[in-house]
C-alpha cells in the first residue's frame, strides 16, 4: 500500500543527513574566510598601506613611535622556503613515484606505498625539531657558517614533508595511465625507460602538474617545521645560508602577543588573509589541472 | 638452427606451400604460475601467408602472441617452455628483446591511439630507433598511414590527438603505427573486436595487401574472418592446439577431429 515506512523515513534521515555533511565543508570554508576578513578589515581599511606591505621589508608592528607593516621579508621568506622545498621534493617524489608505480611489484610495492603514507603522517613539529637539532649542526659543520637555521636548512625539512604527498597523488596520476600505452609502447619495441619517458609521464602530466602545486600549497601554509627551522628573523635573504622569516610563522608566533583588535592583530589577520588566497589559488588551479584529466 | 620442415598435421596451401618457414614453434607451453595457458603446441609459419588461429576465449591464442614476442618478459609469473625460432633464431636466446620486437608488430584487441597526435602515434616508433629529422619521418609517417587505409581520412589534421579518432579509425592508426617499425612479422589479435563491420572489411583488404611484404599471425575469434583471410588456420581448444590445416580444407570439412568440424559450423565456441 502506499504508505511511508520505516525504510521511507531512513533513506530520507539519510539524505538530510549527507546533505549537511556536504554542506558544511562549503559553510566552514566561507565562515573561516569571513571571519579572518572580518578581524582584518578594520586594519585594510585604515592603517594599511598596499604599497608598505607588498614593497616595504620593513615589519615593526610593535614599534611605539613609528610601527610598520612591510610584509615584503615575509612574503620573500615563504616563497625562498617554498621554492627550494620543491626543489627538492620534485626529484624525489618524481622518482619515488615511478620507482613505486612502474618498477616494484608485488610486496615491494605495497611496503614502500605504506612507508610514503607513514612518512606524510610525521607531525611537522618533529620535522620542526629535526630541523633545530640535527639539521641545524650539520649545516653549520658542512657549509662553515654561523647559524645553521635558515632557508636551506628548512627548505630541505619543508621538502622532505612535501615530499611523500606528492609521491602519493604522482603515483595514483601514473596508476591512472592505462596499462594498454604501456604494452603498446611496449610491442613498438620501446625500452622500459622510453616507455616511461615518451608515453607514461605525458599522458600523466596533468596529475604530476597537480601533485606539484599541492605540494607547494603545503610549503605556504606549513607553520611549525618552517618556524623552528628557518631561523625567524626578518631578513631579505641573499643566500640560502640566511635566515628568513616565513608569513605563517609570524602569525603564529605573534598572534598570542597582541591586544585584541589592535592594528597589530589586525594586520597578522591581514596576512592570514593574504596567505588563505594564495593557498586558495593554488589549490583550486591543481583541482582544475586534475580535472582537465578526467574530461579526456 | 634452421629446419625447414612440415608440421604432421598440416596439409599445407598452394600459395606458401614453397615458402620458407618464418617461425617455427615447437613443444611451446605457457605457463601463468602453475596455471598451463597453453600445452606442447607445435606449428610452422611461412614466409608471407596469413596464420590464422582460431578458438573460443581461454584457449591459449593471446598467450601464443605474447610469446611470440617475448611479452612474458614484463608479464609476472608468465613462464614460457620449449622453443620459438624466427628466422633461425630462438627468441628466447636474444640478448636484446627491445630489437626483437622491433622486428613484430602487434595489434591489440582495443584499439589504443596513444595520447598525442595522430603523427606522433606512427613517429614514435621510427623516434624511439632515433630518426628525428621531420624530413625523414614525414615520409614514413605518410607511407604507414597510407599502408593502413587511413591516410585520405586524416591527411589534413595530423596534428589533433590519436586518441579522439573513432574505434575503427584507431584500429587503422594502431595497425600504421605497427607498421611504422617496418616489422617482418606482424601479429593481430582479435583486431575486429571494436570496430565495425564495414571498417572490419577495409582493414581485412589491408592485411591482403600487406602479405605481399610481411609475414601476418591474425588471432580471430570470428571464424569466418580467418576463413576470409587466412591461407592456413590453427583451431586452439583449452590450451591444445586440437588441428592444423589449409583454410579451405577445414572449412571444407576435411579435418581429423570432430571438435574442429563442431567449431567452424558454429555449434559451439
Amino acid at each position: 500500500m502506499d504508505r511511508r515506512d520505516l525504510d521511507w523515513y531512513i533513506d530520507k534521515a539519510v539524505q538530510i543527513l549527507v546533505f549537511v555533511g556536504g554542506v558544511s565543508a562549503i559553510l566552514l570554508i566561507i565562515g573561516i574566510f569571513v571571519f579572518i576578513t572580518k578581524e582584518g578589515a578594520g586594519f585594510l581599511t585604515t592603517t594599511f598601506d598596499a604599497k608598505e606591505f607588498f614593497t616595504s621589508p620593513r615589519w615593526r608592528p610593535t614599534s611605539e613611535h613609528n610601527p610598520t607593516y612591510g610584509a615584503l621579508a615575509l612574503i620573500v621568506g615563504t616563497a625562498s622556503i617554498t621554492g627550494l622545498a620543491i626543489l627538492i621534493a620534485v626529484p624525489f617524489s618524481l622518482g619515488a613515484a615511478i620507482y613505486i608505480g612502474e618498477f616494484a611489484t608485488g610486496k615491494t610495492r605495497e611496503i614502500l606505498k605504506v612507508l610514503v603514507e607513514l612518512l606524510a603522517a610525521i607531525p611537522s613539529v618533529v620535522w620542526g625539531f629535526i630541523g633545530l637539532s640535527i639539521m641545524n649542526s650539520l649545516i653549520i659543520k658542512l657549509f662553515d657558517v654561523p647559524v645553521g637555521l635558515n632557508v636551506l636548512n628548512a627548505g630541505v625539512i619543508l621538502g622532505l614533508m612535501a615530499a611523500p604527498i606528492m609521491t602519493t597523488i604522482a603515483e595514483d596520476a601514473l596508476k591512472a595511465v592505462p596499462d594498454g600505452y604501456r604494452e603498446a609502447a611496449e610491442a613498438l619495441g620501446a625500452t622500459r625507460w622510453q616507455v616511461i619517458f615518451k608515453v607514461v609521464l605525458p599522458a600523466a602530466k596533468n596529475g604530476l602538474v597537480a601533485a606539484v602545486l599541492l605540494g607547494v600549497g603545503r610549503g605556504f601554509g606549513e607553520t611549525m617545521a618552517v618556524l623552528m627551522a628557518s631561523g625567524h628573523s626578518i631578513n631579505l635573504p641573499t643566500s640560502v645560508f640566511d635566515s628568513v622569516r616565513a608569513l605563517t610563522a609570524t602569525i603564529a608566533a605573534e598572534l598570542g602577543e597582541t591586544a585584541v583588535g589592535s592594528d597589530h592583530y589586525r594586520a597578522l589577520f591581514t596576512l592570514g588573509i593574504f596567505l588563505f588566497l594564495i593557498t586558495f589559488l593554488i589549490n583550486l588551479t591543481a583541482d582544475l589541472v586534475l580535472r582537465g584529466i578526467r574530461k579526456k | 638452427m634452421v629446419e625447414v620442415r612440415r608440421s604432421s598435421t598440416a596439409h599445407t596451401g598452394d600459395v606458401v606451400s614453397s615458402s620458407p618457414v618464418k617461425l617455427d614453434v615447437r613443444n611451446l607451453s605457457i605457463y601463468y604460475g602453475t596455471r598451463a595457458a597453453l600445452r606442447d603446441v607445435t606449428l610452422d609459419v611461412r614466409q608471407n601467408e596469413i596464420f590464422g588461429i582460431i578458438g573460443p576465449a581461454n584457449s591459449g591464442k593471446t598467450s601464443f602472441l605474447r610469446a611470440l614476442n617475448r611479452m612474458d618478459f614484463f608479464v609476472p609469473g608468465m613462464r614460457v617452455e620449449g622453443s620459438i625460432v624466427l628466422d633461425g633464431k630462438e627468441v628466447q636466446e636474444w640478448r636484446n628483446v627491445y630489437a626483437l620486437r622491433r622486428r613484430i608488430g602487434v595489434v591489440f584487441p582495443l584499439p589504443v591511439g596513444l595520447p598525442m597526435s595522430i603523427y606522433d602515434n606512427v613517429a614514435l616508433a621510427p623516434r624511439l630507433a632515433g630518426i628525428k629529422k621531420k624530413s625523414r619521418l614525414d615520409p614514413i609517417v605518410e607511407r604507414c598511414l597510407q599502408r593502413a587505409a587511413l591516410w585520405d581520412e586524416v591527411k589534413d589534421r595530423l596534428d589533433s590527438l590519436g586518441s579522439l579518432l573513432s574505434g575503427g579509425q584507431q584500429q587503422r592508426l594502431t595497425i600504421a603505427r605497427a607498421l611504422s617499425q617496418e616489422p617482418d612479422l606482424l601479429l593481430l589479435d582479435e583486431f575486429s573486436i571494436a570496430v565495425d563491420p564495414v571498417t572490419t572489411m577495409r582493414i581485412e583488404d589491408v592485411l591482403k595487401d600487406l602479405k605481399q611484404e610481411l609475414t601476418i599471425v591474425l588471432v580471430t575469434n570470428l571464424v569466418q574472418q580467418a576463413r576470409r583471410l587466412a591461407d592456413r588456420t590453427a583451431f586452439f581448444l583449452s590450451g591444445e592446439l586440437v588441428e592444423i590445416g589449409d583454410t579451405a580444407a577445414i572449412f571444407d570439412g576435411q579435418v581429423s577431429d570432430d571438435r574442429t568440424r563442431a567449431y567452424v559450423e558454429g555449434r559451439f565456441g
